[in-house]
């Protein structure tokens, strides 16, 4: 195979770490918002949590995709 | 015209070049933003302390609202001993914000979309937090890494691993900014590219699209200033408060 098509088949895959971070932020929406219905005055108190655990979910995709563009440009 | 989404990137110099020693000491398009949001901070904040009223005017209010968030956040997070760490924590939290928040306009640069602008932030983090904790407890910090209530057994793996996570911090916390920042404005751009490569009849959707997602990253880039802080107050926590 050619380097330069491994090459972007690899940082395609390395890009693939973005699922686990849409299931993981859907997963924190959903469990906040289950348990906000059920206890809606803790709701408020949770919500700083809950912007904390999006960001940090979010930013371990973005590991992922770091790694497609180290393959892509620094290689 | 521009193709090309990753040009937003580029570090340009302005003015002369400035050589010491060996090391590129020029002015370049990242210093100028950096000092545009120091000044801007100094601006907002002279603006808002400049009378005190009673019934606050729009600086006042957002000093105000601004300097409440951080106190309630280290107290929330770090304690009442972390009361001390107070301007660097706000210092920090409003350069990273006011850093994104001017990479946000369009034609800027955004200074926390380079890895070594985080990184050295992280690093000064890292290493301020390690001497705070030694100073504070002299060797007994080192308990940080050795956790109570776990079997012998698993002690020597234990202590390798927390080890291990107590260096990787400053990693975690620079790649985190470095690749939100990047990876949003890497996004607009390609949409961006879309609304003129479909033309005047495609590229209604992409420009929607566009508008949203600058929404959203106006929402990730006060996030990640958040986040950024309040992390900085949990590794501050550690070193004040040892309750391994």
């Amino acid at each position: 195979m050619e380097l330069e098509a491994a090459k972007m088949i690899g940082a395609g895959i390395a890009a693939l770490s973005l699922a686990g971070a849409g299931i993981a932020i859907g997963n924190i929406f959903s469990s906040y918002l289950s348990a906000a219905m059920r206890n809606p005055s803790a709701a408020q108190k949770q919500f700083p949590n809950l912007l904390l655990g999006f960001a940090l979910a979010e930013a371990t995709g973005l590991f992922g995709l770091v790694i497609a563009l180290i393959i892509l440009f620094a290689f | 015209m521009a193709t090309n989404p990753m040009q937003q990137f580029v570090v340009e110099r302005i003015g002369p070049e400035i050589k010491i020693a060996g090391i590129d000491l020029s002015f370049t398009n990242s210093s100028l933003f950096m000092l545009l949001s120091a000044l801007g901070i100094c601006a907002v904040l002279f603006l808002g302390t400049k009378e005190k009223k009673l019934i606050p005017d729009k600086f006042q209010l957002l000093s105000e609202l601004l300097y409440n968030f951080i106190a309630k956040m280290i107290s929330d997070t770090a304690g009442s001993k972390a009361k001390p760490y107070f301007p660097f924590i706000f210092s920090l939290f409003m350069f990273v914000l006011f850093c994104n928040m001017f990479g946000m306009l369009p034609y800027s640069f955004t200074v926390t979309s380079h890895i070594i602008v985080t990184m050295l932030m992280a690093v000064f983090i890292l290493i301020a937090v390690t001497v705070i904790g030694f100073i504070k407890h002299g060797f007994g910090y080192l308990k940080l890494f050795v956790p109570s209530g776990v079997p012998v057994i698993l002690l020597p793996l234990i202590t390798v691993i927390e080890v291990i996570s107590y260096l990787s911090r400053p990693l975690s916390l620079s790649v985190r900014l470095f690749a939100n920042m990047m990876a949003g404005h890497t996004m607009l751009k390609v949409f961006g590219g879309f609304v003129v490569s479909l033309g005047i009849l495609g590229g209604w959707l992409p420009l929607s699209f566009s508008v949203a997602l600058t929404g959203l990253e106006v929402l990730v880039a006060f996030l990640q200033a958040y986040v950024f802080a309040i992390l900085t107050c949990i590794y501050l926590n550690d070193a004040l408060n040892l309750h391994h």
